[in-house]
């Protein structure tokens, strides 16, 4: 069973007095545990399509499936608990709180959006912190750490709570390729050990290239469907 | 909940100076309240008990009418020895009541033997007088002090008639008084002491004992034209009052109306009006206090949502629920009111005492040299902390609200 659908989806929002057709009739389907991307230059629909796979944006037409729940049809607190339970988020700009350390960071939704106990939390926090190679970085606060280490801790956050779903808008975009190139292992690690779907977007053909199934959107339209197989690991 | 505070806190140390002196702000307003109410509060209650332990009491019971006339201090008004007994009972009765005293008031001429003027004398027992003013005795100026405030044959003569007719303790003096037959009576005195007055330069009141105002008046029965009582808690005198008024109200003069009627201090003084200002003035300042605490709190809270909106769209983002967002706003507004508060009302007490050391002075009519000390009650201090930590709260309501409604999408777009 497909971990995201989408059927005939559309988004049109308006602009000033403009009609902006940012997904016009989109569909695809994206299985449980893929690398997937969503490809295509500035203004062609990525970033709402992810939007609307977050709940943080609601489709003007079509369906959108997200682990079984139409998710164009959740009201606004809905969609927040939606996202709490099953999403994570891996942002441009990282957005960490700047008042908490690494390991605060990536505790926060354990707090702030589940409530876990603290000795769960504590034993969930520093696995996370081991996965991502910063356990020995947990002090530091975000002004003390590279980009690099910031979009590491970044990925741990949106892990933490067991999220079956991440998605990261240009997670690559502020990093030097290298470091891009080593979160995206990063990612491809963290969905072959907890077996988590990840979705992002590029406009970078390199970047692209890592991703096992990608999705191409041009002014909209979703223009070809391609990949590779998905590990069968990461179908357990 | 405890996770919030300790990020709210957090989050006010990240603009550490303006946090620094948005509390420095609400510190100057709590202190200035909190200062201002312990001198106005001392100064309020010195002056009540000047007036109310000197000469007038708690509060004052008399028969219906005389208060209204009592320029004129009707002896046809004076209570008949079978209601002020009845009076009496219910005075000694009340539990409310640690003291009472009878008067008779009457109008008369006082003489030197070369010259006359008019007096307002007050026939008191002695000891039950001084039970119920007990500030009387200090406002004696010279003469013998100590005992009882006077004797039979002795007058209480106040200052500015002694002056005016240049008597002084130890002279003779005859005082003429007219009953209510119209008949002339008089009786010499010897002056015990001269009084100063209490309010003012304007005081004519003079004391003699109650016996000897009967005698003078020809009394035959023991009628009475006040009662004067204290109570045991001051700051319930007039609840007291208006129990003493019920308990009396069944009993009724011919036109079916009640026949006595009680007044609290309040009622038979015009500082009551002084008072309520000062109170009037103590509102006033509380509201510059909850303007300063509101624009300064809502100030810091408007600029801590605006600078962190990319912030609020990535917690939004990841689930964080809407009312979560917005108790985190609302305990940093918490926080600032607690922290202001909490180092105003220590300085605030630091001060009081402080002043209260250095002993401030002041004059009140003839009253020179009053000790001002000013002092803050636990309730003055609570409800000025909690009225600011109120504000502050509610200062921050809207900010809160604003950044828990964000559009997550809009608010990580935002530059």
């Amino acid at each position: 069973m497909s971990l995201v659908k989408a059927v005939q989806l559309e988004k049109t929002y308006r602009a000033g007095d403009v009609e902006v057709h940012a997904v016009r009739g989109v569909d695809f389907t994206i299985e449980p545990a893929s690398f997937a991307a969503f490809v295509g230059p500035s203004g062609s629909g990525k970033s709402t399509l992810l939007n609307m796979i977050g709940c943080l944006d609601a489709p003007t037409a079509g369906t959108l499936t997200v682990l079984d729940t139409d998710v164009s049809r959740l009201s606004r607190r809905s969609g927040a608990e939606f996202r709490g339970r099953n999403i994570g988020f891996v942002f441009q700009d990282f957005n960490l709180i700047p008042v908490l350390t690494a390991y605060e960071n990536i505790e926060y939704p354990l707090i702030m959006v589940q409530q876990w106990s603290a000795g769960d939390r504590a034993r969930r926090v520093n696995e996370l912190l081991k996965a991502v190679g910063m356990a020995d970085q947990a002090h530091k606060r975000p002004d003390q750490m590279s980009g690099g280490q910031k979009q590491r801790v970044a990925v741990a956050r949106a892990l933490v709570a067991n999220s079956k779903l991440v998605l990261a808008d240009e997670p690559t975009a502020n990093l030097d390729h290298d470091t891009a190139y080593r979160i995206l292992g990063l990612m491809r690690a963290m969905r072959d050990e907890f077996g988590t779907t990840f979705i992002f977007s590029t406009h970078d053909p390199k970047i692209m290239a890592e991703a096992e199934v990608t999705f191409t959107l041009e002014d909209g339209r979703l223009q070809r469907e391609a990949g590779q197989p998905v590990p069968e690991a990461a179908h357990a | 909940m405890l996770k919030l505070l300790q990020l709210a806190a957090r989050n006010l140390l990240r603009y550490r100076r303006r946090t620094i002196l948005t509390s420095l702000l609400i510190v100057i307003g709590v202190m200035a309240v909190l200062v201002f109410v312990a001198i106005t509060g001392s100064f309020k209650s010195m002056m009540v008990s000047q007036i109310t332990d000197s000469f007038l009491g708690h509060l004052q019971v008399h028969r219906r009418g005389y208060v209204a006339s009592i320029e004129s201090l009707p002896l046809n008004m004076n209570m008949p020895a079978q209601l002020a007994e009845r009076v009496q009972k219910t005075l000694a009765d009340s539990p409310d009541i640690v003291a009472y005293a009878p008067r008779i008031k009457f109008g008369a001429m006082f003489s030197n033997f070369n010259e006359t003027t008019s007096v307002r004398v007050n026939g008191i027992d002695p000891e039950r007088e001084a039970a119920v003013t007990p500030l009387l005795a200090g406002r004696q100026a010279d003469g013998v002090r100590g005992g009882p405030l006077l004797e039979r044959g002795q007058m209480l003569v106040p200052e500015l008639v002694a002056r005016g007719l240049q008597v002084k303790a130890g002279d003779t003096i005859v005082l003429i008084a007219t009953n209510r037959d119209g008949s002339v009576n008089g009786k010499t005195f010897v002056i015990r002491g001269t009084l100063e007055s209490a309010t003012g330069p304007g005081g004519r009141d003079g004391y003699v004992h109650i016996e000897d105002a009967r005698e003078m008046l020809r009394l035959e029965q023991p009628e009475i034209s006040e009662f004067a009582a204290r109570v045991k808690d001051m700051a319930r005198v007039e609840a007291v009052a208006g129990r003493l008024a019920e308990s009396f109200s069944e009993v009724r003069n011919k036109e079916g109306r009640p026949s006595l009627e009680v007044h609290a201090w309040q009622k038979l003084s015009p500082f009551a009006n002084i008072a309520s200002m000062i109170d009037l003035l103590t509102v006033s300042i509380k509201v510059m206090l909850v303007a300063i605490v509101l624009v300064a709190v809502m100030n810091v809270m408007i600029m801590a949502v605006y600078e962190r909106i990319r912030e609020i769209g990535a917690i939004a983002a990841i689930g964080t629920p809407p009312a979560r967002i917005l108790w985190l706003f609302l305990n940093e507004g918490l926080l600032l009111g607690v922290l202001g508060t909490l180092a105003g009302a220590v300085l605030s007490v630091g001060a009081v005492y402080g002043l209260a050391a250095m002993g401030l002075t002041f004059n009140f009519g003839q009253q020179q040299g009053l000790v001002l000390a000013p002092e803050l009650s636990a309730g003055d201090v609570l409800t000025v902390s909690l009225m600011v930590i109120a504000v502050a709260i509610l200062a921050s309501v809207q900010p809160a609200w604003k950044a828990s409604r964000m559009d997550p999408i809009q608010a990580l777009r935002h530059v």
